[in-house]
């Protein structure tokens, strides 16, 4: 089992380095979700199940989807046309897609040699993280809904687009306002 | 099966290398895209340190702090990504420096 968190800790690093050092924000955040996933093939051999689940469903998929889509309406208005041929090209997802399959190649292999793990291999079960937290860290986890709803409402009040007078170039909001549906 | 026989110091210290290239991305790129990205690398570096610990000493407290970490990364996103769109909205770029208006 070592060896497997050795790779993915390469896996990691190397698809971390990618990221802040490519030129695309979409190439790195192709990178971004590689890395996420290597680190939750780390949580899982480390045996933390619960929490590589959490960070496959909610970081890789979640968190990385509303990154994509603000990228999507960035890019809508300047360069839309040669959009989808760039992202046919191999240099956008050839690394990206060697990376993650060495991850399937690692929980393949760590399925393959082993069981699903039952309750007494795994070092924290899921149960005892519940048990955790809604007992002594109930009050953090009410804190932590109020503060997911702080968040939706100030992002909604954030994003909302007004009619006020910009700074740079006055018509732009209502040149976006035409492309955008 | 064991599960864990990943030394500690191990997965510690590839949080420190993933914390250390997230504060490097932070501080090398312009772009608000990276800059938001970097910050979720120190982030998702601070959960691995907590879930080695936690392996560690066998204990589900670190797994409770990375829920509260990923919670807290949700909504920094939510809200860094609203700024981007408005900050995309008004600029027309996304580049850090062109809103330093504040700073002149």
């Amino acid at each position: 089992m070592d060896v497997t968190f050795y790779i993915s800790a390469a896996v990691a690093v190397l698809s971390t380095i990618l990221v802040i050092a490519s030129r695309r924000p979409v190439h790195a955040l192709l990178y971004f979700i590689v890395s996420l996933l290597a680190v939750a093939v780390m949580f899982y051999v480390m045996g933390a199940p619960f929490v590589a689940m959490l960070q496959v469903i909610i970081y890789a998929g979640a968190i990385m989807v509303l990154f994509m889509f603000v990228i999507m309406m960035i890019n809508l208005g300047s360069d839309a046309r040669g959009s989808d041929r760039g992202w046919l090209q191999p240099s956008a997802w050839l690394g990206p897609s060697l990376l993650a399959a060495i991850l399937v190649a690692e929980v393949v292999y760590i399925l393959a040699a082993a069981p699903l793990p039952s309750a007494s291999t795994v070092e924290v079960t899921p149960a005892q993280v519940g048990q955790a937290m809604f007992g002594p860290y109930v009050l953090g986890v009410e804190m932590a809904s109020l503060l997911l709803l702080a968040g939706l409402v100030g992002a909604y009040h954030l994003a909302r687009r007004r009619r006020a007078v910009t700074p740079a170039g006055n018509d732009a909001p209502d040149a976006l306002e035409e492309k955008l549906p | 099966m064991t599960m864990t026989t990943v030394p500690m110091n191990h997965a510690l210290a590839v949080a420190a290398v993933l914390l250390g290239l997230g504060l490097a991305g932070l501080l090398v790129r312009r772009n608000i895209m990276f800059t938001l990205l970097s910050i979720e690398i120190m982030l998702n570096a601070a959960g691995l340190a907590f879930i080695a610990a936690a392996a560690h000493w066998r204990q589900a407290d670190g797994q409770v702090m990375y829920f509260f970490i990923i919670t807290m990364a949700a909504v920094e996103v939510a809200v860094g990504l609203a700024l981007v769109l408005q900050m995309y909205h008004h600029l027309r770029t996304l580049d850090l420096d062109a809103a330093s208006s504040m700073r002149e």
